[in-house]
C-alpha cells in the first residue's frame, strides 16, 4: 500500500530503512542506536537487519562519533550520526565547525564530507536541563553546513532521504515533541520540492507567519484559529534555514505586507533576527508593519514545569499577528 | 654527550642566568630527555649499530632493506632539511606568512613515511612535511599553504596524504574513522599486500591532553581498527614541557585503551623504521591499533613567530645537538661502505638545487583571485554564498566602471 498512516518517528525510521536499502555506503552511528534502536526509536530494528558494521554504537564521546563519521565519509560512506540530544552536541561542535564544515572548502573542492547529523530538538517534552535546546543558530552561521528542519511525517520520510543523498554536510533536526504525530505518507510520490525549499502549508493574505519544525503546527493552529477571527495568515514552513529560501518568503510577504516570524529559540542573534533583516532589506516598500518576531524568550531554558510559559504557543502566535495587523 | 651538560640543565644553571625556579608540584622521576630503559633504539647517536629497549624484534626490518634504500632515506632525511631551513629563510624574508619547522624530527618523519604502502593514508598536524615528502606531495603545496596563497588543496586520495590539520588533534578522529572505513571495505587480513590497507596519524606530544586523542584511542581499541597512532615528542608543546603536559609517559598510556604503545628513538631513522614497519603491517593484518612513540627534539621554535629563548636553555638544544639524526645516519653509512663520500656530495648538491627551486617558486607565486573565495563552500550551491557572489562581484566591477569612466 502506497499510502501508510505514520508518525514522524515511524516517517524517519523508514526513511533511514529505505536510504539503507538504496544505498550500501549508507551507516549510522550514535548512542544506543543498535540494540534499543536510540532512545527515542528512530532506528529500531535497523542493526538487526543491517548489521553491526552499518549501525554502529558507539562509545559515549560525541566528538568521536563526529570525527570518526567524517573520517568514514572521507573513505567513501554516508554516515548519518545520531547526536541523542539537542544539548549532548557541543562535545562535537568543534569538529563540525573546524573539519565538517570546512573540508570541502579547505581542500578547494578535493573532499566532499557527506555526512548527516540527526539532532532531536527542542522542548515541550517535560525533560530535565540539557534537553530541550534549540541550537540551530550555532549551526547556521557556520558556513559549509546546511541545516534542515522536519515538521510532519512526509517530510520527515523524504528529507532524512533527500539529506542522505545530498554531497554536503547536513544538520537535521527532528522537532522531538513532534515525533508522535500521525499523518499519511505515499512512499511512492517522491518529494514536491528539494530539501532546501520552503513549503507554503496555509495559504493567506493578511499577513505570513513564517516557522520550522516543532512551532508549524502552532503556527497551523493559530492561523485556524485567526481565521475564525477574520484573519487570514500564510503559513510558511521553511524547512532549511540554512541555505533560507528567501525568494519564498519574499513572494509571500510582497502580498501579505506582513511578517511574523515564530521560533523555538531565542530571538538574540537568532534565525528569527536573519529572517527579519533578510526580509525588511527586500520588503522595505511592501512592508506595512515592522517584522513581528515570536519566539522564546531571551532567558535559558526554563525548568520544565514551567516550559510552556517559555515556548510560544498558540496564544503568543496570535498576539504577535495582532502585533503586526495593529500597524 | 657530556653527562656535566645534563646535570647543568637538571640544576637549572645554564643559559645566560635565568632563573628557574622548580615548581614544588614538578616531581620528575627521568632524567631530562632520557628516553628511558624502554626506548627501542637501533643507532646510537655516535652511528653505532645497537640494539637497545627490544630492538631485536624489530631488527629484521632494516636486514631486509638494500643499500639503495638506506641511500635514499639518507637523501631523504638531507633533502628535507633543506627544504625545511629555505622555508624558514624565505619566512624570515617576508616570503611566507609562517613556517613550521621540522628541524630535528627528520627521522621520526622520514623513517616512518617511508614504511607506508602506496594504498595507506597518513592524517598529519601541521609540521608532518617528511610525510609529505615521503608521500610524494609537491612540497611547493605546503609552501602555498604557509604563504597564505592557497589552501589544503591537494586530492588525499591521490597521495594517501589527507589535509594539514592546525586544530590540535582533530585529525587522530579523521583517520580513526577512515580506518573504520578500510575495515568495512574488508581492505585488512586479506593477506594480500597490495589490499590490506593501514591508517597512521600523526601528533605532538601537546596533543595528547586533547579530548580527540583520548577519543581516537577509544574507538580504535574497541573497533580494533588498523591504526598506527604516532605520536612525536619534541619535548615542547610550544613553550609548555611534558612536565605540563602529562604524568606519565606517552607510550604507556596505550596500555589503558587496550593496545600496544612503545617508545622509540625518534633520532634514529633506522628504528623509527622498523618499529613503524612493524606496527603498520599489525594493522595490515588485522591486528588492530598500536600508539608509538617517537622520542625526539624540536630543534627550532614552535613556529617562526615563538622565541624559545624565554623558555628553554639553549644547553639543552646543543645537548639534543649531540643526537643529530642525520650526523648518525652518516656516520654509520659511511663505516659500513654503503655510502661514499661522491655520494655524500651528491645529495648535498642536490639539496641546494631543492632549495634554490623552492625560492624562485615560492617568490614568483600568484595571489588567488578573491572571488574564489565563493568556490567550494558547499558542493551544492547555496543562496546566501550566490547571493553575496554577486554583490562582491558587482563591487569589484563598480571600480572598474570608475576607470573606465
Amino acid at each position: 500500500m502506497a499510502v501508510q498512516k505514520m508518525t514522524i518517528a515511524k516517517a524517519l525510521n523508514a526513511g533511514l530503512r529505505a536510504a539503507m536499502e538504496k544505498d550500501p555506503k549508507v551507516l549510522i552511528q550514535g548512542e544506543d542506536v543498535g540494540k534499543l534502536g536510540g532512545v527515542f526509536r528512530i532506528t529500531e530494528h535497523l542493526q538487526k537487519d543491517f548489521g553491526e558494521d552499518r549501525v554502529i554504537d558507539t562509545p559515549l564521546a560525541e566528538s568521536g562519533i563526529l570525527g570518526t563519521a567524517i573520517g568514514m565519509a572521507l573513505r567513501g560512506y554516508r554516515p548519518v550520526v545520531e547526536i541523542q540530544f539537542d544539548g549532548f552536541v557541543y562535545p562535537a561542535f568543534d569538529q563540525i565547525v573546524s573539519q565538517l564544515a570546512k573540508l570541502h572548502s579547505r581542500s578547494r573542492g578535493a573532499i566532499k564530507v557527506p555526512v548527516v547529523v540527526r539532532i532531536p530538538m527542542g522542548g515541550g517534552i517535560g525533560a530535565v536541563e540539557h534537553h530541550s535546546e534549540s541550537n540551530e543558530a550555532y549551526f547556521a552561521h557556520t558556513l559549509g553546513l546546511k541545516v534542515v528542519f522536519c515538521s510532519n511525517p512526509t517530510d520527515a520520510y523524504w528529507m532524512i532521504q533527500q539529506a542522505i543523498e545530498t554531497d554536503d554536510p547536513v544538520i537535521f533536526y527532528e522537532p522531538k515533541r513532534r515525533y508522535h504525530e500521525k499523518g499519511e505518507i505515499d512512499v511512492d510520490v517522491p518529494p514536491a520540492r528539494d530539501l532546501f525549499s520552503a513549503n507554503v502549508v496555509r495559504q493567506g493574505t493578511d499577513a505570513t507567519v513564517a516557522c520550522y519544525g516543532p512551532m508549524v503546527r502552532t503556527c497551523l493552529d493559530a492561523a485556524k484559529v485567526a481565521e475564525e477571527e477574520g484573519r487570514s495568515l500564510e503559513v510558511i514552513d521553511l524547512r532549511s534555514v540554512s541555505p533560507l529560501d528567501i525568494d519564498t518568503l519574499t513572494t509571500s510577504v510582497t502580498r501579505t505586507g506582513r511578517l511574523v516570524v515564530v521560533t523555538e529559540a531565542h530571538s538574540f542573534v537568532g534565525l528569527s533576527a536573519e529572517i527579519a533583516a533578510a526580509v525588511t532589506e527586500r520588503c522595505f516598500y511592501s512592508l506595512e508593519s515592522p517584522v513581528i518576531r515570536v519566539t522564546g524568550w531571551n532567558a535559558p531554558y526554563p525548568p520544565s514545569k514551567i516550559e510552556e510559559h517559555f515556548l510560544p504557543d498558540l496564544d503568543r502566535v496570535l498576539d504577535g499577528v495582532d502585533r503586526a495587523l495593529a500597524h | 654527550m657530556s653527562d656535566d651538560v645534563v646535570a647543568d640543565v637538571t640544576r637549572g644553571q645554564l643559559a645566560g642566568g635565568v632563573d628557574h625556579h622548580e615548581s614544588t608540584l614538578r616531581s620528575r622521576s627521568r632524567g631530562p630527555f632520557d628516553g628511558g630503559p624502554d626506548m627501542i633504539q637501533l643507532l646510537d647517536p655516535e652511528g653505532q649499530r645497537v640494539l637497545n629497549g627490544g630492538a631485536q624484534e624489530y631488527a629484521h626490518h632494516i636486514d631486509a632493506l638494500t643499500d639503495e634504500d638506506l641511500r635514499g632515506f639518507y637523501r631523504d632525511l638531507v633533502l628535507i632539511r633543506r627544504f625545511d631551513l629555505e622555508a624558514t629563510a624565505l619566512q624570515r624574508q617576508g616570503e611566507l606568512g609562517l613556517w613550521v619547522s621540522l628541524l630535528g624530527q627528520e627521522a621520526s618523519q622520514i623513517g616512518c613515511g617511508r614504511a607506508l604502502r602506496p594504498q595507506d593514508h597518513a592524517f598529519p598536524g601541521y609540521r608532518e612535511h617528511g610525510i609529505a615528502w615521503c608521500r610524494g606531495l609537491d612540497p611547493m603545496r605546503l609552501i602555498a599553504m604557509y604563504r597564505g596563497v592557497d589552501r589544503c588543496a591537494w586530492d588525499p586520495k591521490e597521495f594517501g596524504f589527507h589535509t594539514y590539520t592546525i586544530v590540535i588533534g582533530n585529525q587522530v578522529l579523521l583517520g580513526t574513522g577512515y580506518a573504520m572505513g578500510v575495515q568495512r571495505d574488508g581492505d585488512v587480513g586479506t593477506g594480500d599486500p597490495d589490499r590490506d590497507t593501514a591508517v597512521i596519524a600523526f601528533m605532538g606530544d601537546g596533543a595528547t591532553a586533547q579530548g580527540d586523542v583520548n577519543e581516537g584511542f577509544v574507538f580504535a581499541g574497541v573497533n580494533d581498527s588498523p591504526i598506527v597512532f604516532f605520536c612525536q615528542n619534541n619535548q615542547w608543546a610550544i613553550s609548555e614541557p611534558n612536565e605540563r603536559q602529562m604524568r606519565s609517559p606517552i607510550y604507556k598510556r596505550a596500555d589503558g585503551f587496550g593496545f600496544p604503545g612503545v617508545r622509540v628513538d625518534g633520532n634514529d631513522v633506522l628504528a623509527t623504521y622498523a618499529v613503524t614497519k612493524e606496527m603498520l603491517d599489525r594493522a595490515r593484518s588485522g591486528q588492530g591499533p598500536s600508539l608509538i612513540e617517537a622520542y625526539t627534539y624540536r630543534m627550532a621554535a614552535h613556529t617562526t613567530s615563538d622565541d624559545p629563548t624565554k623558555y628553554r636553555f639553549s644547553a639543552e638544544v646543543e645537548m639534543w645537538k649531540l643526537r643529530d639524526p642525520i650526523a648518525r645516519f652518516k656516520t654509520w653509512l659511511g663505516h659500513e661502505g654503503i655510502a661514499d663520500h661522491d655520494f655524500f656530495v651528491a645529495v648535498d648538491a642536490e639539496a641546494d638545487e631543492l632549495a634554490s627551486n623552492v625560492r624562485e617558486a615560492t617568490v614568483t607565486m600568484g595571489d588567488p583571485e578573491v572571488a574564489d573565495i565563493f568556490d567550494n563552500v558547499y558542493v551544492e550551491p547555496h543562496r546566501q554564498v550566490e547571493d553575496d557572489r554577486a554583490v562582491q562581484a558587482a563591487y569589484a566591477a563598480s571600480f572598474d566602471d570608475e576607470g573606465v569612466a
